[in-house]
């Protein structure tokens, strides 16, 4: 087996036909997202509100890199669920907010220890 | 077991890729999932950090720290636009280049790093350490240099991938399918920076 090859010759493999128009259109549309986030930082805005924005912003971006430039849009639609699916799974269940940590710092009825109890 | 018997495909056993991807391709997604929860994970450490720290500091001037930021922005995402046409190069089968195109990607990392470094040394200089700031909480330093340090290291390790894959992909000994993995992981490099600049970067402007 040491001989065998890890990739087949004869797998098939996505074909990347988009024109190089459309790549440069992306990255210019990246590039604008970029700079929106700059704007962004010096608005008038409340850090809650800016970090909001900022973020569906940054998102908007790495949905571009992600669907073009890493080209998981050429892909087959079962390869794209599976890495959107479970990037977002990961993601969604290590957040702090699910745990007692976020509890704890929002101060949520029973978060902070009582005085004179043990727990 | 005869040796024909092992290559004979066993019922109920794949014989084709899992989504048609090739394992090496697959490997490489596989870790940028990985990757991109330990990122996520030093994001959100760092924004409870932030929350929790009513001494926060936001010690960012526009001039120098948000131009050097916009301008490491810029030079990254270029970075992958050149990545993308030398893997398409590769695709077309142009090997000059296509390592033509992965040198101008990897010389826009080290670039990168520089500025990077550079931004570092001027901090340093200003009194912020991984312990202490001059500003307020010492946990700023910290998180700042502990994601934009991991954000380094990913970039430092891409442009000795891109330079080691792509000088062996121009002798012939490796293929297009080769430099498209790097090139992914290049990109993923790409994608992490344009989170952690609005949140490691533009929340701490000063206003």
């Amino acid at each position: 087996m040491a001989d065998a090859p890890d990739v087949l010759g004869t797998e098939p493999a996505a074909q990347y036909t988009d024109s190089l128009g459309k790549y440069i259109v992306i990255y210019l549309c990246i590039l604008a997202l970029a700079g929106v986030q700059f704007v962004f930082a010096y608005s008038g805005v409340h850090a809650g509100g800016r970090f909001a924005r900022m973020f569906l912003v940054a998102l908007a971006e790495g949905g571009l890199a992600l669907l073009f430039f890493m080209h998981l849009w050429a892909e087959k639609r079962g390869f794209l669920l599976f890495v959107l699916i479970f990037t977002g799974f990961v993601l969604a269940a290590m957040q702090y907010s699910w745990t007692d940590s976020y509890r704890m710092e929002r101060g949520v009825p029973g978060a902070q220890p009582q005085i004179g109890t043990v727990r | 077991m005869s040796h024909a018997d092992m290559a004979m495909p066993h019922p109920g056993v794949m014989t084709e890729p899992a989504f048609s991807v090739p394992a090496r391709k697959m490997a490489i997604w596989l870790f940028i999932i990985a990757d991109a929860a330990t990122f996520a994970a030093c994001l959100v450490a760092y924004g409870f950090l932030r929350n929790g720290n009513p001494s926060w500091p936001t010690p960012f001037k526009f001039s120098p720290t948000v131009i050097n930021a916009m301008v490491m922005t810029f030079v990254l995402i270029t970075s992958s636009l050149t990545m993308l046409l030398g893997v398409r190069a590769a695709k077309a089968g142009d090997r000059a280049a296509a390592f033509r195109f992965t040198l101008i990607t990897a010389a826009a990392g080290i670039l990168f790093a520089l500025l990077h470094l550079r931004e570092w040394m001027a901090m340093i200089h200003e009194g912020v350490t991984l312990f202490h700031n001059p500003w307020g909480t010492g946990l700023f330093g910290a998180s700042f240099f502990s994601i934009t340090g991991l954000h380094l290291t990913h970039v430092v390790g891409g442009v000795v991938a891109l330079l080691v894959v792509g000088a062996r992909y121009k002798s012939g000994r490796l293929n297009a399918d080769h430099l498209e993995v790097a090139g992914l992981y290049w990109h993923f490099v790409d994608l992490v920076w344009m989170f952690v600049v609005p949140f490691v970067y533009l929340l701490n402007v000063a206003h």
